[in-house]
């Protein structure tokens, strides 16, 4: 009924290859990007790009950047905060050091900047596997949060050790700073993470992606059909980082303006990506996105129902928070552990059918 | 069922279309949970309570009711960001953060939306320059102040000589633990100090071989700046290697009930410098007594009447009060808007004669904020911890820091942050 295939017939390997095979998928896809490009900048307030809109643009981009490592090449990491802080440091020192450089660009390179240092945290990665590369990456984000809180260079030597973002533009428009708008804020940050999505979406059903997946699966067999582990995991760890790297740059500049390396990229941010993409589903680009929503918006929309709706005390309502969300992360693992992403994939091989039975 | 529904929705309307009568809205973004919730109840308990009794008593500030808007941070800088804009919409008059990381956040923000921030004791310090800093306050005392506060205690028990000691400062590893080191450093340069500086990471409860190294380097004297768990955790660690108590110093913020009472005996003698007084024998904890506790309105558990943090939320709603009050006379309204507040505050006085009649008589210094100055004299006394009556005492009267070395260090680090963002360096005429 809704969900039609009939007649959608493809006559070339790239049709029948894309993204979005299924028509009625692909015009609701275009018709997002439009709405989300073209109406929503019109619609959006300070609220709602401030408290729901970057923060969930921003861990996009973290739990994509993850999901690289994680679900697409196998490599577990606990060292998502730090390289997120890496990421927000050298913007800050970027931004410092060259006010007249675009800001644009200041986030790719710090992004660049983030690779590296992945990289160079990566290198175990060739000689160890799962749980024990857990802690190598554990032990880059305890290290990288101490190298920022003890080098006074990384902050310019400030009293307090806090970096503050000072005020950039693009095409006279602030992008950092109190004087932006929303919108500026907004478009900018969508425009990182479409880029970014559609480029992991291409990047993972591509040579590079494929040979990250038979890491993943099988690191033996792998090499032995010629898939190169130094350069695939090295890959993985660079690219990845690079997404988080700008992440961690956003979230700095654009979102909140001014960090505390120990606060806003401890190993807390760690967790909270590394569960978005368990929740989200691993190896999948819808997956980071659903994940990203569930952790950063549920919080705040049992907030304003418990408290702005109900009137509930606000501590009552935050230990809620705990139970409620705690409880649907264990329903969601339970009814599907593959994560949303598996879930909605059922949902779509459902409507396939619907409303016959099968 | 039908007209219920209609009723309902209508009456929800009503609320959602906002509050019809005028009101003084005073946004407190407190925290009852998290590791720091120690903290924030008592805090967030006396900062209600004081416009409570306002509201019963004299109906209000000025005539307005004042209407006190919780939202709970966790000591969390991205909910700090959510909760300062889903509050800032309500006509918030000023925002208190109760977070060094917050309030480092909202100063850009608050200043572009015109709102003025009042962090006391606490937040950045070099704020207490106004001619910078337009929307933030921090008096009546801030940290380097306490710093010095604590070095002049030192002083005076030393016969003013403090050449050779050898100082240890517990410091949480924040932006917030490492505010006193340069003043410190300082302070050490001129009189003759060495300082050790020995980090804490959040949440603090790990101390262990923080303390084994005082107990091998043998400072005179420990000086700690920590909030949350931490106090209670290095206090009773100080008590474990039998460190003299009589030697060791808190912030105003390692100086509450919460942070004595575990160690028991063992905190017996434990200081912290104040910048307000303690205890609840002060007219006005009567009247919060009949109006507010006896009759049911007492925010939280309503167990914290008196405590030293809930005094010092107390304290910044009095403040707060005051400065809304000058704002009306200012302007000649009831109905201030936060740009009206901000010029209360800026021209806020408070004198012992006004504290009295509030019924707080000598419970924290004269001052009188100005456009240049939004910090305030920073005179502080110490304050002991007796273990067997379980009270707080002032050894000390309020005396004025070393500020011949703190301003230097504030111009220094205003004029950088104006240098950073493009303010103009003096603003003031």
């Amino acid at each position: 009924m809704l969900y039609r295939e009939a007649g959608d017939f493809k006559t070339s390997y790239v049709d029948d290859s894309q993204t979005f095979p299924i028509a009625f998928d692909r015009r609701g896809y275009y018709g997002l990007i439009a709405v989300i490009f073209l109406v929503l900048p019109f619609l959006v307030t300070d609220y709602t790009v401030n408290a729901i809109l970057l923060p969930f643009l921003i861990f996009s981009i973290a739990a994509l950047g993850l999901n690289i490592l994680t679900g697409y090449c196998g490599q577990v990491s606990l060292g998502t905060g730090g390289f997120m802080a890496v990421g927000a440091y050298s913007t800050y020192k970027l931004m410092t050091a060259f006010p007249d450089f675009n800001i644009f660009f200041i986030v790719i390179i710090s992004g660049l900047i983030t690779a590296v240092v992945g990289l160079l945290f990566g290198l175990p990665s060739l000689r160890i596997k799962g749980f024990y590369l857990a802690v190598a990456t554990l032990a880059a984000q305890f290290f990288l949060v101490w190298m920022f809180n003890k080098v006074s260079w990384f902050y310019n030597y400030s009293a307090s050790g806090q970096i503050t973002a000072p005020e950039r533009t693009i095409f006279g428009q602030p992008i950092t700073g109190p004087q932006t708008e929303p919108w500026v804020a907004y478009l900018f940050c969508l425009v990182f993470v479409f880029a970014l999505a559609w480029l992991t979406r291409n990047l993972t059903r591509g040579r590079i992606g494929r040979s990250w997946m038979a890491i993943r699966d099988m690191d033996i067999a792998a090499e032995i059909i010629g898939v190169n582990p130094l350069r695939t995991k090295l890959s993985a760890f660079a690219i990845s980082s690079f997404f988080i790297g700008i992440s961690g740059s956003l979230f700095f500049a654009v979102y909140l303006g001014a960090a505390e390396v120990g606060e806003a990229f401890g190993i807390q941010k760690s967790f909270l990506v590394l569960f978005m993409i368990i929740i989200g589903g691993l190896g999948s680009v819808f997956g980071s996105f659903a994940g990203a929503a569930f952790m950063v918006l549920l919080p705040v929309f049992l907030k304003l129902f418990f408290v702005d709706t109900l009137g509930w005390p606000t501590d009552i309502a935050a230990h809620i928070n705990f139970i409620v969300a705690g409880g649907l992360i264990v329903l969601f693992l339970i009814v599907e552990p593959h994560g949303l992403a598996a879930l909605w994939r059922t949902v779509k091989e459902k409507l396939r059918l619907w409303p016959f039975p099968h | 069922m039908k007209l219920k529904t209609l009723t309902l929705a209508a009456s929800t309307t009503a609320i959602l279309a906002g509050p019809a009568a005028a009101e003084l809205v005073f946004p407190s973004l407190d925290y009852r949970t998290g590791p720091y919730a120690a903290g924030g109840i008592p805090f967030a308990d006396g900062y209600a309570d004081y416009f409570t009794l306002l509201n019963e008593r004299d109906g209000g500030i000025g005539g307005v009711p004042a209407r006190v808007l919780a939202c709970e941070t966790g000591y969390n800088t991205e909910r700090g960001v959510e909760c300062y804009e889903s509050t800032k919409g309500e006509g918030a008059l000023v925002y208190q953060p109760l977070s060094t990381g917050i309030t480092y956040q909202l100063i850009p923000k608050a200043t572009a939306d015109d709102i003025p921030i009042h962090s006391m004791g606490y937040g950045r310090t070099s704020a207490a320059n106004g001619e910078v800093f337009s929307h933030v306050f921090n008096y009546p005392a801030n940290y380097w102040q306490a710093a010095s506060g604590i070095v002049n205690h030192m002083l005076e028990e030393n016969g003013g000589d403090m050449s050779g000691k050898r100082i240890a400062l517990v410091y949480h590893n924040s932006a917030f633990g490492k505010e006193p080191i340069r003043t410190l450093n300082e302070l050490g340069a001129l009189h003759g100090f060495e300082l050790l500086e020995l980090a804490v990471d959040h949440p603090g409860q790990e101390q262990r071989s923080q303390w084994l190294e005082i107990r091998r380097q043998r400072p005179d004297y420990v000086i700690m700046w920590g909030w949350g768990v931490m106090n209670q955790v290095a206090i009773q660690e100080a008590a474990n290697i039998r460190f003299p108590m009589n030697n060791f110093y808190g912030v105003w913020w390692s100086g509450s009930e919460n942070d004595v009472l575990p160690a028991g005996a063992g905190a017996d003698g434990y200081r912290s410098v104040t910048f307000h007084g303690v205890g609840d024998d002060y007219p006005v904890f009567d009247d919060i007594q009949q109006y507010v506790v006896d009759a049911g309105l007492a925010a939280g558990a309503g167990d914290q009447v008196g405590t030293v943090l809930y005094n010092r939320g107390l304290y910044a709603a009095m403040l707060a009060a005051e400065a809304a009050r000058t704002a009306q006379e200012i302007h000649g309204t009831a109905e201030i808007t936060p740009a009206m507040m901000r010029d209360g505050m800026e021209a806020l006085e408070i004198t012992e004669e006004r504290m009295a009649e509030l019924g707080l008589p000598g419970f924290g210094p004269e001052f009188a904020v100005s456009c240049a100055d939004h910090g305030g004299p920073g005179n502080s006394a110490i304050a002991e911890w007796d273990a067997d009556t379980e009270t707080w005492s002032l050894i000390s009267d309020f005396t004025a820091p070393d500020n011949d070395v703190i301003e230097p260090l504030i111009m220094e680090d205003s004029l950088a942050y104006a240098a950073e963002n493009n303010l103009p360096e003096t603003r003031c005429e």
